[in-house]
């Protein structure tokens, strides 16, 4: 194998990895088009774990999580970051040398980095989805999180994937040797018009989180959660999955935002994660009647 | 003899699992092998984040032959008897079968001789068994296989008397190799025997004995901070874990900003410990923190580890700047403010159980109630319970909470004039949080404790979430115990049955979860008690009344009042008998565990006392006194005489209202049935009024009295004498006798 060229800035670090996952025969997708709290909700990966025809894909998806906004001045958290994921079925045996050969090909080098696979079992209550597998430690900072799905909307997941979700934000942080994450080069630091992370989302978190925090309409949200919701039930009822799909993915982002608004009492907090898995369970069980 | 050695090699293993692991591995392997007749005399057993496995080094090559005899049936059976015979015991033609004859007549009898099998064969055999059935705590399916284990699994290696045995469980490899370290000796090795696994592994960078690795990790961490003057912070737990989380591990010492040092010592600590798994330092001369951490790699990296300790220090400083903003929000305002108050307010404790601040507030008044009992101060007792909460809304505790309490402690401690027993009581009012850890001592923080959890209690019954079986989500045991551990650890005189605040409590408690009750329920209270109307604040300070110390001859009345209380079906009674019931079923699962025969407890507690103190005082009196030759010859003399007693009820010739009866003096004839009278007139008041002092051993030396009359008493006298008069009196002696012993523990509940 050519030598590759080490990635220099936060761009570099999405190319090379769907590079090497194109070399691994995975589709490389473009991120889903709705508001999705992880990389784990686009349907490549909720929906196609499940049934069981094989599937290989790879993509960015930009991930919002409204309770996690800072106003641009936490040097580490933001309400919308980037991740990376990888989903393949079955997973290959080999899966955990292929993750190292990634890490390896943007720059950390096995022999240098100290690489450990920390317990940590997965589980998204909204989607009724768990799995084993392990954090992904570098010198003390989790970089990924490996997961062998076992169960996908409350459905046993077979043959069983293997999901890997890098945290771009932070890993490009610390392959870069950067301590803020607004200072990260986004593309090559040395071209003509060099701009940085911050240069392109600071505003953005800002008025992200006052929206979030403080001007977001709870009452509205609610209704609109509600919508989604009858929405996505009554196009399940018509077997219309994948749209029912979208319908419960925003409900999933609305009640995010509802809980960002600090209106959510833990009790109704179970009721309304309830709420939302109940349709993704829906989905997940109509869409594997159609695989099988 | 040849020697087993079996490896399953997977992907890693949680650290948390692995000793559990080798545990459950040794027992399988054993049972399985005992069952398929091969004796291991010792299992040893290695795990490392990538391999579990076990070396056996004696095991016999094949396994004893089998030669055994089965009797059959009688000769002459019917053939669908003789067919089941021959089938059972392997055989083919009833001629193969020997005739005994016995003293019953003639049977068939079958020798069996099977040659033992091959030892690789059994283990062939178990193997899977125990793969397919391992007890992990969770466990996984892979691709397309449908085996099942903690994570996906490579290898089984299994190699028996220096041969490789092939193991075949659901496509799963089996080659008589293994892998070193994953990045220094990735290649396979082949494998001939343990001592040849295990320093091939050795020299692949792997040490597959776990407490090998911890002594390693324990002495270079030491040795790297003595070399820079500091002291490290052991933390076993933590050492467990890292353990199983490195092969080949290299302890590096990394540095942190000094400007950290600022934030609370557990802070840092806890930063440490749960997010990146580091051991703290500190400063052997100052005891405190240095600005410095231990972490375990698992590699030899190039540069001798700069990087890792440098990137190490950089998470470090990540996570320590999200405390410092925390924990600089949280400082900006005294502990206690309006905006926590309300906070406290939104946060349900229990839907049906209000808030936090409803919680704080049931806390308070009940506390202020257990000072009379515990001494505490009340105003210092107030000013805790307030506080003590406060601590759940700060910005730290959301990151850490397991810092609750002692953040608010810390918060506390900032402000002027703060007292040390209430910041000890904000901070302690937790404990103890099992049977391991420490009680208070501060008086204040006794009594917050105490009210703290009694409330959680007394709340959990009344809405009816008890816990059942294995399930205790709200901790209720624990809640349970700290309230036992509180009370006799701090010798609280704190009667839990006749107690009016507990009832008080109780019915405000049930009122709150079930509103359409409220007045009626305290209304029937009411009635019961003092059959009067009143409000609740005066039914409340009736009782509290009830409870202070009795005037001139009033204590019987209020015997009464409380024993017609407690006999009501009034459900805020019988909720609060249950509830004692717990927590009596509670202490004596705590005064079992420390040794106490558990029939001396129930003794003990037969006698319904509700008074802890007194309950173990008495358990301590009896426990010393039936190891004393009187003591062992009273309870035989009491099992006769209750065994007399029993006997002659049954017959419908005596009962417990005859028991009532006096004995007549005149009627005694006999000089030892005399000289047993004469004891008991003497031994039953003193050993009442020693019981009435709380001197049990007093007590019980007063009954010891009645040992050598009791003995003369059976050894003389006919009990079933043939006058009617003259057997009942003695069977009335022989009740007084069994009534004397009853003052100070039930005997019929003692064994032997």
């Amino acid at each position: 194998m050519a030598p590759h060229k080490a990635p220099r800035c936060f761009q570099d670090v999405i190319l090379t990895l769907q590079n090497y996952w194109a070399e691994q025969g995975c589709a490389i997708l473009q991120p889903y088009d709705e508001q999705v709290g992880a990389g784990t909700l686009h349907p490549a990966t909720t929906l196609r774990s499940l049934g069981p025809k094989p599937w290989r894909a790879a993509y960015v998806q930009p991930s919002r999580r409204p309770k996690d906004g800072r106003y641009g001045e936490n040097p580490n958290r933001l309400q919308h970051y980037y991740q990376f994921q990888v989903i393949l079925k079955p997973n290959p045996p080999n899966l955990q040398e292929l993750y190292l050969n990634s890490l390896a090909r943007i720059g950390i080098d096995p022999l240098l980095h100290d690489i450990r696979f920390v317990e940590d079992d997965w589980e998204n209550p909204t989607v009724g989805a768990w799995g084993l597998g392990w954090e992904v430690w570098c010198d003390g900072m989790e970089v990924s999180q490996y997961t062998y799905f076992q169960q996908v909307g409350g459905l046993d997941v077979r043959p069983v994937s293997g999901e890997l979700t890098y945290g771009l934000e932070r890993l490009a942080m610390y392959v870069f040797g950067v301590d803020r994450v607004y200072d990260l080069p986004f593309n090559d630091p040395d071209s003509e018009y060099p701009v940085t992370y911050g240069d392109i989302f600071l505003e953005n978190e800002k008025q992200q989180s006052r929206y979030n925090f403080e001007l977001s309409d709870p009452e509205m949200v609610l209704r609109w959660f509600g919508d989604a919701e009858a929405t996505a039930a009554r196009l399940l009822k018509e077997s219309n999955v994948l749209p029912a799909f979208d319908y419960t993915l925003k409900a999933s982002h609305l009640f995010n935002l509802l809980d960002a608004r600090g209106v959510v009492s833990p009790t109704e907090r179970q009721s309304f994660i309830a709420r939302v898995r109940d349709l993704a369970k829906g989905c997940a069980s109509a869409w594997a009647e159609g695989q099988s | 003899m040849p020697q087993l050695l079996l490896e399953f090699f997977s992907e890693e293993i949680p650290a948390r699992m692995q000793k559990r692991a080798e545990e459950d591995l040794a027992k399988a392997l054993g049972e399985k092998l005992k069952a398929a007749g091969l004796d291991a005399k010792a299992i040893k057993t290695f795990s490392s984040p990538r391999r579990i496995g076990a070396v056996i080094d004696d095991l016999p090559s094949k396994a004893a032959d089998v030669n055994e005899e089965r009797k059959g049936p009688r000769v002459g059976s019917p053939e669908q008897a003789l067919q089941g015979f021959l089938k059972g015991a392997g055989l083919t033609s009833i001629d193969q079968a020997q005739i005994v004859e016995d003293k019953k007549g003639a049977f068939y009898v079958a020798r069996i001789e099977r040659a033992g099998r091959e030892t690789s064969a059994i283990v062939q055999e178990i193997v899977p068994e125990i793969v397919r059935a391992f007890p992990w705590p969770k466990s996984m399916r892979s691709g397309s296989s449908d085996l099942t284990w903690v994570r996906p699994l490579h290898n089984i290696c299994c190699v028996f008397d220096g041969k490789a045995v092939k193991i075949a469980v659901e496509g799963v490899g089996s080659e008589a190799v293994t892998w070193g370290h994953r990045f220094h000796a990735p290649e396979a090795m082949p494998v001939t025997s343990a001592s040849d696994h295990a320093s091939k592994l050795r020299g692949a960078k792997v040490l597959i004995e776990r407490e090998e690795r911890k002594t390693i990790i324990l002495e270079q961490a030491r040795k790297l901070c003595a070399a820079r003057g500091l002291e490290l912070v052991d933390d076993i737990g933590l050492l467990e874990e890292v353990a199983g989380l490195v092969e080949w591990p290299v302890v590096l010492l990394g540095d942190m900003d000094p400007a950290f040092l600022d934030l609370p010592g557990e802070v840092i600590r806890l930063s440490m410990r749960t997010h990146q798994k580091y051991f703290a330092v500190r400063d052997p001369k100052t005891g405190k923190l240095a600005p410095h951490f231990v972490t375990v790699a698992n590699v030899e990296a190039k540069d001798g580890g700069k990087a890792i300790a440098a990137g190490n220090a950089r998470v470090l400083s990540a996570r320590l700047n999200d405390a410092r903003f925390f924990w600089d929000t949280d400082r900006k305002t005294a502990l206690d403010t309006p905006e926590r108050r309300e906070k406290l307010k939104k946060i349900v404790f229990h839907q049906k159980l209000g808030s936090v601040w409803d919680k704080v507030e049931r806390v308070k008044t009940l506390a202020v109630e257990l000072c009379a009992v515990t001494g505490a101060d009340v105003e210092q007792v107030k000013r805790a319970a307030e506080l003590c909460k406060m601590d759940l809304v700060t910005e730290t505790v959301g990151e850490f909470p397991e810092l609750q309490g002692q953040v608010g402690r810390q918060l506390y401690a900032l402000e002027k004039g703060a007292n040390a027993s209430i910041a000890a009581a904000i901070e302690d009012h937790y404990r103890p949080l099992g049977p391991n850890d420490r009680v208070p001592d501060d008086k204040v923080a006794v009594t917050l404790a105490l009210a703290d959890k009694l409330d959680t209690l007394v709340g959990f019954w009344a809405i009816d979430e008890k816990p059942t079986g294995s399930s205790d989500p709200y901790a209720l045991r624990r809640a349970a115990l700290g309230v036992v551990r509180l009370i006799l650890e701090s010798g609280l005189r704190l009667p839990l049955f006749r107690n009016p605040v507990l009832l008080i409590r109780t019915v405000q408690t049930q009122t709150l979860a079930a509103r359409r009750r409220g007045d009626e329920a305290i209304r029937n209270i009411i009635n019961l008690m003092l059959k009067m109307d009143a409000s609740e604040r005066e039914i409340g300070a009736a009782l509290l009344d009830l409870s202070g110390p009795a005037p001139e001859g009033e204590s019987q009345r209020r015997d009464e009042t409380w024993d017609e209380i407690f006999a009501s079906n009034d459900s805020s009674v019988l909720l609060l008998r249950a509830l004692l019931g717990f927590l009596a079923d509670r202490l004596k699962v705590q005064l079992r565990d420390q040794g106490k025969r558990h029939d001396l407890v129930d003794a003990v507690f037969a006698l319904g006392d509700d008074d802890l103190v007194r309950i173990v005082a008495r358990v301590e009196a009896l426990d010393t006194f039936l190891k004393t030759e009187d003591g062992a010859n009273l309870l035989a003399g009491y099992k006769r005489a209750a065994n007399i007693l029993a006997a002659e009820e049954k017959k419908g010739k005596w009962s417990a209202e005859e028991a009532k009866g006096q004995v007549d003096a005149k009627l005694l004839a006999e000089p030892a049935e005399k000289a047993l009278h004469e004891a008991l007139e003497k031994a039953l008041p003193a050993a009442r009024a020693a019981v009435e002092r709380e001197e049990f051993a007093a007590a019980m030396k007063a009954l010891a009295g009645l040992r050598a009359p009791v003995d003369g008493f059976f050894d003389k006298v006919l009990v079933n004498a043939p006058e009617a008069e003259i057997r009942r009196n003695r069977l009335l002696l022989l009740s007084r006798f069994r009534e004397a012993l009853s003052a100070v523990a039930d005997f019929s509940k003692i064994e032997g």
